[in-house]
């Protein structure tokens, strides 16, 4: 089921969560909300599954949501075909995890409720699937946190829902747990195919799991794409710094074909370290730490001109090549770069300007 | 370097033990006041009572309990309690899912009000119904001629009992449904359940413990209160006496042994309700931090 929301706009007292949200997101899809804290996702998912509403503007289409083309902004969360996993799981404490994952079902009226049995036979068959049958007499506080968030998924797909809902659906638990859980609810998604839109401040997470990445910041959507273009291709300065590590370099540009009014980025594995270079589009630096782990090495250089750091990764075999030692002078070299006018109005579509030679664009 | 650092260390343990501790008398002398205190003021009482109530023997100590006034002030206090006790049950429920659950203009006027009755004495809230309704009252004339009878009678007594006993419920309610949130609401919401059932298999079975707890402080003043409904009511013998006022009445006409009998069912409604109080207390606590746990971020994103 397609999933749209057009012009939401969304405020708390003085706060803006929404200023002016479209959002539309594919049947059958796996969609990540992106964000730091504040940046409106939550409130816009809440707003999706009808727990929240948006503002009434003078535009009669604003903060309409529409499940296939067909407008659901009346129908109350219960009747949207919905299912949704809170952050903190909000299972019913007092029930056990059977009744928990049967709640959906049971609260049916009667002419639609399915019987006793047909009922059993659905939760022991959500059971196997989050793996935990076995466990349906158990309380929720009798289980680990990620056994809880597995029960919460159950119980929202006990009753069929047509869009999946999460919120922060791994936010709670510790870093094994999480990667574990991560690829199985991707292997959920690929046997149940029901759209799922899930809200994350986990780049990685979003990057990772997700068909399609809905990057926001501060009540506005950023850049909507699949997560390979969002990484690399940003579409805005917040982008580039929110998804993984960049450097920003912001004066003395005019050596790197960059105007004064322009902010560099570039990401640590496009920048090179040369001992002797002689091209012109290179920056003297100077080294303040090398660190080597695994397969590349870590070095925090210093641009002797501005004082500016620069994070660089190089290839193991690179760092054993140089000899790099704290306090060496060098010269950097970046394969790659971004460029964005300063001030602090972005425009979404700002296009770099395309380099000469993509794999070695020295400057 | 590493044999210097664990000398270190063994010397300056004692130190530090002794620099976080209390010395001991100080700890022996505030447990002996603590103890001191209690005993005076709360066993010796107690037990007085008790002595009292059984000084001429257990013959004489029930003639006092079945005697025809004792029974009707007996009925009454359970009368007005079974009435006030329920209406604050269903206020306090609504007023606590009210002021926990939504979002509304008034709330922080709401929740004052309803320590309003804390804060007043009792005397002030027994004159407050007597001025309404009394004869000299507000409505007193129109209800005289409708031969309607308030003050000095049965409907006074419930009224003030109602207003003393009225934050009880409501205060023990609000801050655990505070604590809980509405997450479960919320996903009870999107399962399909309406407000109603989720109330009955939601809400209320969260916040069971504290509710039982909040009646049964509320019953222990609703039978216990003595100056409200001391001036609404009269202190007509066997009409409008309550277990209190009997209390005072025997008192007052020298029967110190009759009155330390009645005194004692009082005070045997205390013990009990001091133990169900703890039981529950504990049960409560349990409930209560496993809300706390799972706090939730309201408007987070």
């Amino acid at each position: 089921m397609s999933i749209e929301v057009r012009n939401a706009w969304k405020h708390f007292g003085s706060y803006t969560a929404l200023a002016g949200v479209d959002l539309k997101v594919a049947s059958g899809r796996l969609t990540a909300l992106l964000g730091p804290s504040g940046s409106g996702k939550t409130t816009l998912l809440r707003i999706i599954a009808g727990l929240e509403f948006a503002d009434r503007t003078e535009d009669p289409e604003s903060g309409r949501v529409y499940f296939d083309g067909e407008d659901v902004s009346a129908v109350p969360a219960g009747r949207r075909g919905v299912g949704f996993v809170f952050q903190h799981y909000a299972l019913f404490k007092h029930m056990t995890v059977f009744d928990n994952i049967a709640f959906g079902l049971t609260v049916r009226a009667r002419g639609e409720r399915p019987t006793k049995p047909q009922i059993a036979a659905r939760v022991n068959e959500l059971l196997q699937l989050i793996q935990l049958d076995g466990l349906g007499a158990r309380l929720p506080d009798q289980l680990s946190g990620g056994q809880r968030q597995r029960v919460a998924l159950a119980r929202a797909l006990a009753v069929q829902p047509k869009v999946l809902l999460l919120d922060e659906p791994f936010g709670a638990l510790d870093a094994q747990v999480r990667k574990d859980l991560r690829r199985w609810l991707r292997s959920l998604h690929e046997k149940l195919h029901v759209t799922t839109v899930f809200v994350t401040h986990d780049q990685e997470e979003a990057l990772e799991l997700a068909d399609e990445v809905v990057v926001m910041n501060q009540a506005r959507i950023e850049q909507v794409g699949p997560p390979q273009a969002v990484y690399d291709r940003p579409a805005s300065p917040f982008v580039i710094e929110f998804l993984g590590n960049v450097n920003r370099l912001e004066s003395g540009l005019d050596r790197l074909r960059a105007s004064e009014r322009d902010v560099l980025y570039v990401r640590p594995h496009d920048v090179d370290i040369q001992r002797d270079y002689t091209g012109q589009h290179a920056l003297a630096a100077r080294v303040l730490h090398v660190f080597s782990a695994g397969n590349y090495g870590r070095v925090t250089l210093e641009r002797i001109d501005t004082g500016e750091t620069i994070e660089a990764e190089i290839s193991r075999s690179r760092l054993r090549q140089l000899e790099l030692v704290g306090g060496d002078k060098v010269h950097v070299v970046f394969n790659h770069i971004r460029l964005f006018p300063k001030g602090e109005f972005y425009e979404t579509d700002v296009s770099t300007p395309a380099p000469d030679n993509p794999d070695h664009y020295a400057i | 370097m590493a044999g210097s650092a664990s000398t270190l260390t063994h010397v300056a343990r004692p130190h530090s033990r002794r620099g976080l501790e209390d010395p001991r008398w100080l700890k022996y002398t505030l447990l002996g006041i603590a103890f001191g205190f209690v005993l005076l003021f709360l066993v010796v009482p107690l037990t007085a009572v008790f002595v009292e109530a059984l000084r001429k023997g257990l013959g004489l100590y029930f003639t006092a309990l079945t005697e025809a006034d004792a029974v009707a002030a007996i009925r009454l206090t359970l009368l007005a309690a079974s009435i006030s006790v329920p209406l604050n049950l269903v206020f306090g429920v609504a007023a606590a899912w009210a002021i926990a659950k939504f979002e509304f203009p008034g709330k922080s006027v709401l929740i004052t009000l309803i320590d309003l009755p804390f804060a007043v004495s009792p005397v002030i809230a027994g004159l407050v119904y007597v001025l309404l309704f009394g004869a000299q009252g507000w409505w007193g004339p129109w209800l005289m001629e409708h031969d309607i009878r308030i003050i000095f009678a049965v409907p006074g007594i419930v009224l003030a009992t109602v207003f003393v006993t009225f934050p009880f419920v409501a205060r023990e309610l609000i801050p655990l449904m505070q604590a809980q949130g509405k997450d479960e609401e919320l996903a009870a919401l999107t399962l399909g359940a309406g407000g109603w059932r989720t109330f009955w298999k939601v809400t209320l079975p969260n916040v069971k413990w504290a509710l039982f707890y909040g009646v049964i402080l509320c019953n222990a003043r609703a039978m216990g209160e003595f100056g409200a409904v001391s001036v609404v009511s009269g202190h007509i013998r066997g009409e409008t006496n309550t277990i209190p006022l009997h209390v005072e009445i025997l008192y007052n006409e020298y029967q110190t042994q009759a009155a330390f009998a009645v005194a004692s069912l009082l005070t045997l409604l205390a013990l009990v309700t001091i133990v169900l109080k703890s039981l529950i207390e504990w049960r409560h606590r349990k409930s209560v931090e496993a809300a706390a746990t799972a706090t939730t971020r309201q408007f987070a994103s």
